[in-house]
């Protein structure tokens, strides 16, 4: 079966989808990320989707549902690279990704996912999301 | 185009690309129409077990645009202003594709008969308006 690599980088997952997604291969990813993140207790997942030309309530769906089930396993989801036009279009549709981050590329999404970690060089500045992390 | 599968999606909706771009439609407005018609498209598998779109280009006062007919003889809605209603799902959904497609498109019209099937038309225009 087609599959959508998942690359691992440290503590986080590297996704980038290359082409509008059939449902199923969406649908693979979210297993197999959800699969990875419990598998390998990753920290972040980060999803490139500046590629991804249109975003449905499908698709929408199934990054919220990444989102949802990663932060159970306390990992924080990033979608970066949103193209403008779908951007604008989600929201006309009406569709919040919830629990979903986004950044401008994946350079800026790992930097923001360092920050929710906690490991940033930069001492916190704003947190506007506390993530209780003192289980150490 | 028949719809009749999941896998239907995708080339229909570079279908639909192909035929906005043919017209000069912006970047921002075929993303719109082509997310709209993606809804539809959905709701007609999910709850019709597929049907059929018409593509045609159009055009008014020299303005080109594009129409889109969705028609299934699927079971039909029964009350289509409920339907039409942000978060109203029977599909333990979200409920915003038809809202939401009506929103995206700059004319949008819905006929449905219980038990004979839903028609959708849309039209959105090259220049989105
Ligand atoms: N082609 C259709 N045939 C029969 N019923 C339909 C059809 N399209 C929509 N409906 C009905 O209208 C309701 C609202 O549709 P809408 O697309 O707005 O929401 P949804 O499909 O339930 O959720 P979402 O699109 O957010 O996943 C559906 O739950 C369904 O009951
Ligand atoms: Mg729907």
């Amino acid at each position: 079966m087609e599959r959508i690599p998942i690359l691992k980088m440290g503590p986080f997952l590297l996704v980038t989808i290359q082409v509008d997604l059939y449902d199923r291969l969406a649908l693979n990813l979210e297993s197999d990320l959800i699969n990875m993140v419990s598998k390998t207790g990753a920290r972040g997942v980060l999803i490139d989707i500046s590629a991804v030309s249109i975003v449905d309530s499908f698709m929408g769906r199934i990054l919220g549902n990444i989102a949802t089930m990663s932060r159970i396993m306390d990992a924080e989801t990033v979608v970066v690279g949103m193209q403008p036009a779908v951007a604008i279009t989600l929201v006309e549709l009406g569709l919040t990704l919830q629990g979903v981050h986004t950044a401008l590329d994946v350079e800026k999404g790992m930097e923001l996912l360092q920050e929710k970690m906690g490991i940033s060089e930069h001492p916190e500045q704003d947190e506007e999301e506390d993530q209780d992390d003192s289980n150490d | 185009m028949q719809i009749v599968r999941e896998q239907d999606v995708v080339p229909f909706r570079n279908r639909v690309r192909e035929l906005s771009t043919k017209i000069g439609m912006s970047l921002v407005n075929q993303t719109k129409l082509i997310t709209a018609a993606s809804e539809l498209v959905r709701n007609m598998l999910k709850y019709a077990n597929g049907g059929k779109v018409l593509l045609e280009t159009i055009s008014k006062n020299a303005q080109a645009g594009i129409r889109l007919t969705f028609t299934d003889e699927g079971p039909g809605i029964a009350d289509v202003q409920q339907a039409m209603r942000d978060g109203f799902s029977t599909g333990k959904s979200l409920g915003l594709g038809l809202p939401g497609a009506k929103r995206l498109v700059n004319e949008f019209d819905i006929k449905s008969t219980v038990g004979q099937g839903t028609t959708v038309t849309i039209i959105h225009w090259k220049h989105g308006r």
